[in-house]
């Protein structure tokens, strides 16, 4: 799950990580206010989305007096802001950050991720910050430091401050710096982060470290544990379907194509979906229904499939272990009369009970193409999104990846 | 012969009183041996009771030592879960296999550090477990669609091993083991790991190999392969067509930094001598092919 960046700060204010005093606000008149009681002569003014890339897509501002707050706050607030991590649809930007300047001397980078080959916490820095830093890892990898953290024993001063050497802090600063490390560690430890990320972390004419943006994103499994997090997230950066389907315990992912994939298990899942793009299709989404599906969750998944105006036809591919054929054959036809099934429906059906379910779909008179196995089931749905017309009947030309 | 575990596995099941638990304990004891091989569980309230004739014990410890059992399999929820694994590992067993989907991956962290230098070998998190066709099921996977045979199957997903087994099947090809090692970035046993004993085993001649996108786990199983393996491979990846930075329904299976990408993966493995098909529909065909 993520957070905003102004929410972060707020995070990682409580384990001391110095920040540049802000104010979230959502909409101009409170934009400027905040300047005003921020005071000073720099502001700025930083569109609140879950996306990276913001400043070169023109979200983040510069002001210098408070008819530039007014004037940048007023073109951010509402605009469809596109940058590399949004896809082309973009966000429209609802909240912003008005923060006080900052006095840059130097932009670094700072990032913690969960290491899966080490299995350790990886805290990462470069003194390439402010920029792309996956192009630093791809370009120049010996540019990012790296130390593993032992998981018992925390980020160690010592480790702190000798990353702070190897990107070139000052030696008064390396002590502070190390400190922010150590804290920011504490912060993603105590949260249950999966990803934290300061880009970029300066240094000021005064020597002091400060995080200038910060990144946060958590482990959907420990939630639970954290109340007090799960209330920052906003809906409204989260895709509708995707919403809907976590109501309904669906793993659901929306992606550019026109045939709508059903599919237990995450691995068979995407393996259906490379199979129809094999055979020249392109998924409309990533559909995990898992092992417990019932005729309401096998309902629900139909319902947000149809909720994709350019869907053309639907894969239901099961292979039935625990999950019994016949229950998933039972749903299908439950939700064939809920929903209007506008478009082509391909079924595959394997595993147990699968000559029972094959019975009830061939019994329910409704019109299923029935394949035998996962080639069979591709190359005829792809055949029968080709053939068929959009269930909206408007179909958009949104190219596949 | 077949790897980790085989006919005369004794099991201690860790959570067997709760209702997932149950339900495939009955299953696994009615499947090949498994009466034989379901020895104990273990839950400290209702220890002394027992589960339809299988005794019931107050720790792991107590029921090893109670039964002489060396493995244990665990149904238990998420917030509980690691805390069974460290408590297996304390007591001493060889195998735990566990189950449960949804580990914080802080406590699976705690986890894998204290297992340092201990004995035990954990499969999973998040996996279908393991099975030894016609001997023994440990884990979730539909007993019937297996038969004894002499191809090794490792994955990390669940019905896409059913997928990869029913292929098999269609090709007239038994099993000697498949183990599903789980979809978490924190895990126990890797690719590489089962592919050793596979290779060791007198009993396997060739092996399927399935990953997903998502760390590099299937790299380095198949660099060791190149050096090491003296039996055919062959390989798919899941995920050829997965978005960047989207988590896949299994929390390992994320394309993140550009890295762990499928085409990465298949591209590495061929040039380690791995078969790889590109069509998860073609895995037992291809088996075939290099017997």
């Amino acid at each position: 799950m993520n957070i905003h960046e102004y929410q972060g700060k707020e995070l990682l204010r409580r384990y001391g990580v110095a920040t540049p005093r802000g104010v979230a606000c959502f909409s101009v008149e409170e934009a400027v206010k905040a300047a005003e009681t921020l005071g000073g002569k720099v502001w700025v003014v930083k569109a609140q989305i879950h996306a990276g890339g913001r400043g070169k897509g023109g979200g983040v501002k510069v002001a210098k007096s408070l008819e530039e707050v007014r004037r940048h706050a007023g073109a951010i607030l509402g605009m469809r802001l596109i940058t590399h991590q949004t896809g082309p649809e973009g966000r429209i930007v609802k909240r912003l950050l008005i923060e006080e300047g900052a006095d840059i001397q130097k932009e670094l980078y700072l990032g913690m991720v969960v290491d899966r080959a080490s299995e350790r916490v990886v805290l990462m820095a470069s003194a390439e910050g402010g920029v792309d830093i996956e192009e630093v890892a791809a370009r120049t990898p010996e540019k990012i430091h790296k130390v593993a953290i032992d998981p018992i024993r925390g980020l160690e001063e010592a480790q702190g401050a000798a990353l702070a050497r190897q990107i070139g802090l000052p030696e008064a600063s390396v002590a502070e710096a190390s400190r922010l490390m150590q804290a920011l560690y504490q912060a993603f430890d105590e949260t249950d982060c999966a990803l934290a990320e300061i880009n970029p972390l300066i240094l000021t004419g005064q020597g002091a470290i400060v995080a200038l943006d910060a990144k946060l994103n958590f482990d959907p499994n420990a939630l639970y544990r954290h109340p007090d997090i799960v209330a920052l997230r906003d809906l409204d950066e989260e895709d509708p379907a995707e919403i809907a389907a976590s109501k309904f315990d669906l793993s659901y992912i929306s992606l550019d194509g026109d045939i709508g994939c059903l599919v237990n298990g995450a691995g068979l899942a995407m393996a259906t979906m490379d199979i129809i793009k094999l055979y020249g299709g392109s998924p409309a989404n990533f559909l995990d229904v898992g092992g417990g599906a019932t005729t309401e969750k096998v309902t629900e998944a139909f319902k947000l499939m149809l909720m994709n105006p350019n869907l053309r036809a639907i894969l239901v591919n099961i292979f039935g272990g625990i999950m019994k054929c016949d229950v998933i054959a039972l749903g299908i036809v439950a939700a064939a009369r809920v929903v209007s099934l506008n478009v082509p429906l391909v079924v595959r059906l394997e595993g147990t009970n699968v000559a029972l379910g094959k019975q009830i779909l061939a019994e329910s008179g409704l019109p299923i193409i029935s394949a035998a196995n996962m080639a069979e089931a591709a190359e005829r749905v792809v055949a029968a999104a080709q053939g068929g017309s959009p269930a909206s009947g408007k179909a958009t030309a949104r190219g596949t990846p | 012969m077949s790897i980790l575990i085989d006919r005369t596995t004794k099991v201690i099941t860790q959570g067997i009183t709760g209702k997932t638990g149950q339900f495939h304990t009955r299953l696994c004891r009615d499947y090949g041996e498994g009466r034989s091989c379901f020895v104990a569980g273990v839950n400290p309230k209702k220890a002394g009771e027992d589960f339809e004739g299988i005794p019931i014990y107050a720790s792991v410890r107590e029921a090893r030592q109670a039964t002489g059992a060396t493995v244990s399999v665990i149904y238990v929820p998420p917030p509980f879960a690691a805390a069974a694994i460290d408590e297996a590992v304390e007591a001493g067993l060889e195998l735990v296999i566990c189950i449960t989907e949804g580990i914080p991956v802080r406590d699976m962290l705690r986890t894998r550090y204290q297992m340092q230098g201990k004995k035990t070998r954990l499969i999973g998190p998040n996996c279908p477990g393991l099975i030894t066709p016609d001997e023994l099921k440990i884990g979730i996977m539909p007993g019937h669609i297996h038969k004894k045979g002499r191809i090794g199957v490792v994955s990390r997903s669940g019905t896409l091993t059913y997928e990869a087994v029913g292929q098999l099947m269609e090709q007239g090809l038994g099993q000697s083991s498949c183990v599903g090692i789980g979809g978490d970035p924190i895990s126990g046993l890797k690719h590489i790991d089962i592919m050793q004993l596979f290779n060791e085993d007198p009993d396997t001649d060739a092996v399927i190999m399935v990953g997903e996108i998502g760390g590099d786990a299937e790299e380095t199983c198949a660099r060791w392969v190149k050096e090491h393996m003296v039996k055919p491979v062959v390989g798919f990846i899941a995920g050829v067509s997965a978005p960047a930075g989207k988590r896949m329904g299994h929390a390992g299976a994320i394309i993140s930094g550009g890295k762990g990408t499928a085409q990465e993966k298949l591209a590495v493995m061929e040039a380690c001598g791995i078969k790889v098909t590109r069509n998860p529909a073609e895995m037992g065909k291809l088996l075939k092919t290099v017997l």
